[in-house]
């Protein structure tokens, strides 16, 4: 019998893995697809994936739901840019008009303004990480691939910092992904005594490539948590120590429990001595934060900093996992630097056990993808990079802010066409989207690659190309886009969906007509096979399909650093201008900061804007997951959406009762850049003073054209209009999602559509005919 | 017809590691295709409340619906219950009770249900 096919009963059965879409990061949920009369009827976890284990979350078992929802486009579409924002327009057309139309605008703007006056947009986490920058680089040969989250809060700028502070890839809590036969308790692995967990909440986020749940496993074996977060989560409470701190002050945190383990000699010696460079000096700056300081700036008790530093310094090994928390803030890189050398100055680095390392110098290699083969000229166009060279070093991408504001400008050239893959600019990463909506009316044309009809495509779309979800197209899943690569999973079609092509496929088509030679793959799983490749795994596509569970973990190597694994030249040490663990970074030092982690407070705070936040008294922290949605998709799925069915602004309750307002009941929250309207959840999950509110919002239910808010409610329920654009930090990097300060007042009455949902749209009654 | 659930089984959840993720209860609305309203498995909440050593309270407890059969079907054919499969935190077991109560002594913050109902109330779609 085939390992990934076979009939059972009336069901025809198709193993696969997943990635996205739906979006996702690259989790892995190995999932057999049970198939009726064409169809996803139903899935069931694979118990053979050696870390999920049969195990699924809400998200991917209404996969049948999602692939065959009434919502989803499944032929391609045109509406003319004159009539952009009318819902009405759009018509079908064939994927051969839709390549035309991209070919023939992509040539005339290469001819008339130049190849980087075509930009790309792409969605975070998902299975795109190498598509999208290939397209851009080398189908349309443009240098501008955007990602267009302010500040680049996500990921870029934490992976980034490991890259020019140690020479390596991601780091990442390790949870025996090496051993896939005996996990655990294969004697090769140290079970970690304690893990650190920092501004995330993996359980419900699943980030980059960590399974969250493997924390509860590891739980349940011994290991203690040491949890850092403004709110109260199951994880949290299930921490030995919970350091619930003022959001956007972790850097304080840390560099006094870096003091703590440096003043008490509770450091590693032999470590310090041998692999951390600018020790001496990173020890002084440490004493200018001594516990009683960070206290007063964390509302953390001083003696809980203590207690967590002597710990973490004294149980090893220690593990690490760290959230988008650290990057959403303009001290986001001196955060990232300082948990860092929390980890280092302890021996915890590369250890059974201890925090895992890639072995790679760029931020995510399969994002670099085909920018080798551009010409200088061409390079030296990308916006942003020769301003914030910590930015460009380590990512391909575009400094966002000014991707948008030369747009906006035309400055320092236009940009005449844009292509967005999987990414809903004005529902989720972009701040001030009602301006950025305006903004990208300015191209001439907007092409989109997604599932359904987004806010963003209603406002200005030109042109739809209706995607495969996972179960409808053949690739690849693994973690952590090439920087460190835990497993590899073949992700396999169980059935074809309307005229979709997976993003892969499409990046093919594009680049066989517009630039051939760069795509030198005849088919997908050629191409297939060559990713595979590329991460270490041997054999082709097919192979990996056909083997017995479908999933690889490629060997790790612990403690690369002594034995030469992590440096170019096979010396030992990191791949670091000092051939060390850098607590001096002089490259910081050249681009402008200063070489060594400080603590600066957010741009807006009760101690930076006393005046503001007399008016807009809570710090307001932003952009918790939910079990049912991946930041602005999935509102249209019934059973996620009864889980979770608004946006929902959390207050603890003594401030509730001081301000008379109750649970349930709509608020505007709302400060100096804007407002939104959310439902107040009234919960001790975050200490008076504080809320937590809910991202990504926009309304399926309430139609694509604007009845005032924007297409789908969108700019009623969108947090970010109350986010900076243009502020974040020196190096580029973090926009101070995570740490803004707001008012809380009652709104008159709900949204005028809070009666009833889901209400099925029929203003695309021609993608549904065939369906 | 669906297979009744054996008197003398039941099901045990291990509620200090549930974390509340919902994946039993949509694992049994979809088996059953239950209403909106319906649940086969509904999960109750219990804080976060702080204790008066500063720690935190914060439970989640699946309770079994009268839909549940304790997926005798699935089992009879070699399979997990179907929210047991899914569970992300493997804290649910379906089995004989006398084996359960043996698991329960094991540690604390465990709560073992007898069957729930002996009518068929809705039928298996799958």
């Amino acid at each position: 019998m085939s390992n990934w096919h076979w009939q059972e009963g009336e069901y025809e059965v198709v193993r696969t893995c997943t990635w996205s879409p739906p979006g996702e990061h690259p989790v892995g949920w190995s999932l057999l697809l049970y198939i009726k009369d064409g169809k996803l009827h139903h899935v069931e976890g694979d118990p053979k994936n050696p870390l999920t284990q049969g195990r699924v979350s809400a998200k991917f078992l209404e996969l049948p739901e999602y692939n065959n929802s009434p919502e989803r486009i499944i032929y391609p579409m045109k509406r003319d840019p004159k009539y952009r924002g009318d819902g009405s327009k759009w018509e079908r057309i064939t994927w051969d008009e839709a390549y035309d139309i991209i070919c023939k605008k992509t040539r005339q703007v290469q001819k008339d303004y130049g190849p980087e006056s075509i930009m790309t947009f792409i969605g975070t986490g998902r299975d795109l990480w190498h598509t999208v920058p290939k397209i851009t680089f080398s189908a349309f040969e443009s240098p501008n691939f955007n990602y267009p989250h302010n500040g680049w809060s996500c990921y870029g700028p934490r992976s980034s910092i490991c890259v020019y502070v140690l020479g390596a890839g991601y780091p990442e809590l390790d949870y025996a992904t090496a051993f896939p036969e005996k996990r655990y308790d294969d004697p090769n692995y140290t079970l970690s005594k304690v893990a650190l967990i920092v501004g995330k909440n993996p359980l419900v986020s699943n980030p980059d490539g960590l399974f969250g749940h493997a924390i509860v496993d590891m739980l349940k074996r011994g290991t203690e948590l040491i949890v850092v977060d403004p709110r109260v989560t199951w994880l949290a409470s299930r921490a030995k120590f919970f350091l619930q701190l003022r959001p956007g002050t972790d850097a304080a945190l840390f560099l006094s429990m870096c003091n703590v383990i440096i003043d008490e000699d509770l450091y590693d010696h032999e470590f310090c001595e041998n692999w951390v460079y600018g020790f001496n000096e990173f020890a002084e700056r440490c004493r200018e934060y001594p516990p009683s300081l960070a206290a007063k700036i964390t509302g953390v008790d001083e003696e809980l900093i203590k207690a967590t530093a002597r710990y973490w310094a004294i149980e090893k090994p220690g593990s690490m996992t760290w959230g988008l928390a650290i990057d959403q803030k303009c001290n986001g890189i001196q955060t990232a630097h300082v948990v860092l050398l929390f980890c280092a100055i302890v021996g915890n680095l590369d250890v059974p056990g201890g925090v895992l390392l890639g072995g790679s110098d760029r931020e995510a290699p399969t994002s670099w993808w085909g920018w080798d083969e551009l010409d200088d000229s061409i390079k030296a166009k990308r916006i942003g990079a020769a301003e914030y060279p910590a930015v460009s070093t380590a990512c391909s991408t575009t400094q966002p802010d000014m991707a948008m504001d030369a747009i906006a400008t035309d400055k320092p050239y236009p940009i005449k066409m844009t292509f967005t893959m999987s990414s809903n600019p004005i529902a989720c990463p972009a701040a001030q989207p009602e301006w950025v909506s305006k903004v990208m009316q300015r191209p001439d044309l907007n092409v989109f690659a997604d599932l359904v009809m987004t806010p963003s495509c209603a406002s200005y779309g030109d042109l739809f190309l209706p995607v495969a979800s996972s179960g409808e197209k053949d690739g690849l899943v693994a973690t952590h886009y090439g920087a460190l690569t835990l497993f590899v999973a073949a992700l396999v079609k169980g059935v074809q969906t309307g005229e979709c092509k997976s993003d892969d496929e499409i990046m093919l088509d594009l680049g066989w007509r517009l630039n051939p030679s760069k795509f030198p793959w005849k088919s997908l799983h050629e191409f297939l096979t060559w990713e595979l490749n590329g991460y270490g795994v041997e054999g082709t596509w097919e192979d990996l399909r056909d083997s017995e569970t479908g999933f690889v973990t490629p060997a790790y190597e612990y403690e690369k650093y002594a034995y030469g694994l992590q440096t170019w030249n096979g010396e030992p040490g990191f791949g670091t201008p000092s051939g060390m663990v850098e607590a001096y970074c002089q490259r910081f030092k050249d681009w402008g900061d200063d070489p060594m982690p400080y603590y600066e407070e957010p741009p807006y705070s009760p101690v930076s804007t006393p005046d503001l936040f007399e008016k807009y008294p809570f710090v307001m922290t932003t952009g918790a997951r939910s079990w049912s949605y991946f930041h602005s998709e999935q509102r249209h799925i019934s059973d996620l959406r009864d889980m979770d069915p608004w946006p929902k602004v959390q207050m603890n309750p003594e401030d509730a009762e001081r301000l008379g307002l109750h649970d349930k009941q709509w608020v505007w929250v709302e400060n100096m850049l804007g407002k939104c309207r959310e439902m107040l959840d009234v919960t001790p999950i975050v200490k008076p003073g504080v809320i937590m509110a809910k991202h990504g919002w926009w309304y399926p239910e309430k139609g694509p054209d604007d009845t005032g808010h924007g297409p789908f409610g969108v700019f009623d329920a969108n947090i970010n209009n109350l986010m900076p654009h243009d502020k974040f930090g020196k190096l580029g990097f973090g926009t101070p999602f995570k740490c803004m300060i707001a008012n809380v007042y009652a709104a008159e009455g709900g949204p005028d559509f809070e009666a009833g949902w889901p209400k099925e749209n029929n203003y695309l009654d021609f993608q549904k005919a065939e369906k | 017809m669906a297979e009744k659930p054996n008197m003398a089984e039941g099901m045990l959840i291990d509620y200090s590691y549930c974390t509340g993720c919902h994946s039993c209860e949509i694992s049994c609305k979809q088996r059953f295709d239950l209403p909106s309203e319906r649940q086969g498995i509904k999960i109750h909440k219990h804080g976060p409340i702080q204790n008066p050593d500063g720690s935190w309270e914060l439970n989640y407890i699946p309770i079994p619906t009268e839909v549940c059969n304790l997926c005798a079907d699935r089992r009879a054919e070699g399979k997990k219950a179907r929210c047991e499969q899914h569970c992300q935190s493997f804290v649910i077991k379906v089995g004989p009770l006398d084996e359960l109560v043996k698991l329960m002594s094991d540690h604390k913050k465990q709560v073992l249900y007898n069957v729930t109902s002996d009518k068929t109330l809705y039928e298996p779609q799958f």
